[in-house]
């Protein structure tokens, strides 16, 4: 298993590659947890694992760069492969992508941080606000954990809400923000065949929003599971994360995060292709809800992607 | 079924006092800073490679052969006396005058801080600390809910005439002071050291004001250019606890701290510190009292202050020759931290997920303020990198303050980020 890496997220990636261990060893599973150092290239070299389990998330675990060496070196690995990884990735493309297959995603401009500069900031962010209203969620194009994320309810917050932003990537993705049930909803793929699991309603505790205290430390923060949804959004919510999974060419689990609005309609946000498994992980929820033990769901992936 | 749960199902169990007890993420961030790729200017660890380390190794494995059955066993709480003694000659460099008897041992300074908030401090109870003030500090006092009022501080530390003012200010508006908490001493995190005419004027403004002062002093032995300086203990045994530490002058790694009080303060100390963990590690004890016995201790004190004298100096012609112009900092004499103010409107822990990226770390100001400001400013730390690493952690890190003013003058001026209460310290912060 890889858990740690160099990005934003390695205290997140470690915390997941402790849980999935204990969980890997308790179904008996031979694991060994690696970091992607200086020191991991010769290790899979020397002793070549059967399967490698990815759980690092942020830039080169979620970007496909990872998986591709994994490539180079001929090992098989559980998760996507490199290319969709890639367009998963960076969030324009994939909400570009999942709208060619009829999704419904926020609109929304991707601008590099480059742009502000040579166009002059003002100008820009007039035209944008005066385009896509308010208010805006401002992400970074490429990163997850909601760090430098904000929701921006005036447009004399949006300077404060990009600088925030172009601390963690050099583009930024604005979007309009869609007021609503946040959901999250994992898809993993039993004898090859992707299924959905029950989707998770998030209700962000005492800051309103779920960013990266709120998922990992606040406490406040309530998951409910399945989310509490009239049967025809949830069908359609489960729908949306099936068909970006396979639009996406995803491969084995994946993670979509999408809002119902208050009309019922569902409005796909993001994917993740290393969605978290720490202890307050949306992930493993999921599995919970559907009665299905985390360690025994990855050792069948393990056991499949052994021989194929 | 439904399942219904939340990110913490203990949330509503937990007393008043831990409610602020929420990890930032900073915090995660300083998990990257700790692979080898980041040059990190962020931790205050001591540079305990420059021990005689085999030497430590034979005195450690002599002690358990030895005296085994003594130092694996339990001990007390006020600590090994042989070890309060030696403690006593340590203080005598900085001239101060004490019993043994009224030294206790703590688990570094940090529980010395500890158990001084737990017998002095009532939630909503004011301390007075310098701004900015030590991390671990400010993490404590919150832990006991005590409000924190920040006096400033400049080249020659804390301002009298600023903390008559705040002690002033405090007593009309009828609020109880408890102490006044200072790193007289190459302060954590701003580097200066507070002038001896105005120790005298500091502990006159507290007598005037019957205020306690807790003077915590990790760093005194560790001046670069000359003889330690005169303790606040020294001149008022009666109002001035003393906090010191063997962590910067011989090894963290025994977590062996004291506290020196008055005697009827040390009876309670001793009391709070059985009921926190009931005994000292013998064994840390010992090793720390043997070498004390046994070892050149000043001169390995001394060889640690030439290594960070060259590391400071590294880190200040660095800063000179490369940071942009509009940045500012401090010329610390001795100790681990140089305290750097960024150009105006620029936003230091806005800012740390940009140096992150370019491989190098700070710790941002805003955890070293109680009230959530402090935002223009960083910790820079010399003790640990080699100075080579020093100069190419700052040439990274101009390189960054550079892109955030190119960035700041693209979107005008920012509001800072916000900040919820204390930053909790990771062990390498500190």
């Amino acid at each position: 298993m890889l858990a740690g890496g160099l990005s934003y997220e390695r205290e997140v990636s470690l915390r997941s590659g402790r849980r999935v261990m204990d969980a890997l060893r308790a179904m008996e599973v031979d694991v060994e947890i690696r970091d992607a150092d200086a020191s991991l290239l010769a290790a899979l070299t020397h002793d070549p694992p059967d399967v490698v389990l990815p759980v690092l998330h942020g830039a080169s675990g979620e970007d496909g760069a990872i998986r591709d060496v994994l490539e180079l070196l001929d090992l098989r690995y559980v998760g996507a492969r490199p290319d969709a990884c890639r367009v998963a990735w960076d969030k324009p493309t994939a909400k570009a992508v999942v709208r060619r297959a009829g999704l419904r995603t926020p609109r929304s401009v991707a601008l590099p941080k480059e742009l502000f500069h040579d166009l002059g900031a003002t100008a820009v962010l007039d035209r944008v606000v005066a385009q896509l209203g308010l208010p805006l969620f401002v992400k970074p194009a490429r990163g997850g954990s909601a760090l430098g994320t904000s929701v921006v309810r005036e447009a004399a917050a949006l300077p404060t809400a990009m600088m925030g932003c172009f601390a963690y990537g050099d583009t930024a993705l604005i979007e309009q923000y869609v007021s609503g049930t946040e959901l999250a909803i994992s898809v993993i793929e039993r004898d090859g065949v992707p299924i959905a699991l029950p989707a998770v309603e998030v209700i962000p505790g005492e800051s309103g929003i779920y960013d990266y205290t709120a998922r990992y430390d606040a406490g406040d923060t309530e998951f409910i599971a399945p989310a509490r949804l009239p049967a025809k959004a949830a069908e359609q919510a489960a729908d949306m994360a099936f068909t970006a999974h396979r639009a996406l060419g995803l491969r084995d689990i994946s993670r979509t995060d999408l809002i119902v609005d208050d009309e019922g309609q569902a409005h796909f946000l993001e994917v993740n292709v290393a969605p978290g498994m720490t202890e307050t992980s949306l992930f493993p929820r999921a599995l919970s809800a559907a009665h299905l033990d985390l360690g025994s769901a990855l050792r069948d992936l393990i056991a499949r992607r052994r021989f194929t | 079924m439904t399942e219904h749960s939340r990110t913490d199902a203990y949330i509503d169990r937990y007393a008043a006092r831990a409610q602020g007890m929420v990890a930032s993420e900073i915090r995660a961030l300083f998990a990257v800073a700790s692979r080898p790729e980041i040059v990190s200017l962020a931790g205050g660890m001591p540079s305990v490679s420059a021990l005689p380390l085999d030497v430590v190794g034979e005195m450690l494995g002599e002690l358990t052969a030895r005296r085994g059955s003594e130092a694996l066993q339990y001990g007390s709480a006020q600590g090994d006396p042989e070890l309060r003694e030696r403690i006593c000659e340590v203080m005598a460099l900085e001239g101060v005058r004490a019993s043994a008897d009224d030294v206790v041992v703590t688990v570094g300074s940090q529980q010395g801080l500890d158990l001084l908030a737990r017998i002095f401090v009532d939630p909503g109870d004011v301390v007075v600390a310098e701004a900015p003030s030590y991390v671990g500090a400010l993490g404590t006092f919150a832990a006991y809910q005590a409000e924190v009022a920040h006096v400033p501080l400049d080249d020659a530390g804390l301002i009298p005439a600023a903390l008559r003012e705040t002690l002033g200010r405090l007593r009309r508006e009828g609020r109880r002071v408890k102490f006044l908490y200072t790193v007289p001493n190459f302060h954590n995190p701003a580097g200066v050291t507070l002038s001896a005419a105005r120790r005298a004027e500091v502990l006159d403004i507290c007598a005037a004001h019957d205020v306690l002062v807790v003077e915590d002093n990790p760093y005194g032995l560790l001046g670069f250019d000359e003889a330690p300086l005169r303790a606040l203990r020294a001149d008022d045994a009666d109002r001035v606890i003393y906090l010191g530490s063997f962590s910067k002058t011989f090894a963290p790694g025994f977590r062996i701290g004291w506290v020196l009080a008055p005697h009827a303060v040390r009876a309670k100390l001793v009391l709070a510190a059985e009921s926190a963990m009931l005994s000292h590690s013998n064994l840390s004890q010992f090793a720390v009292r043997e070498y004390l016995a046994t070892q050149p201790w000043k001169q390995q004190i001394k060889a640690f202050r030439e290594l960070y004298r060259e590391r400071r100096d590294t880190m200040l012609d660095s800063l000179a020759d490369l940071m942009p112009e509009g940045c500012a900092w401090t010329r610390p004499a001795g100790g681990f931290y140089v305290w750097l103010t960024l150009p105006e409107g620029l936003d230091a822990k806005a800012m740390a997920p940009r140096a992150i990226a370019a491989r190098v770390a700070y710790v941002p100001g805003t955890g070293f303020y109680a009230d959530g400001t402090g935002h223009r400013h960083m910790r820079l730390s010399y003790c640990y990198p080699e100075p080579a690493r020093i100069r190419e952690g700052v040439r990274r890190l101009a390189a960054v303050v550079e892109q955030e003013l190119s960035l700041q003058a693209t979107f005008g001026s920012t509001t800072p980020t916000a900040t919820h209460g204390v930053d909790t310290p990771a062990p390498n912060t500190l």
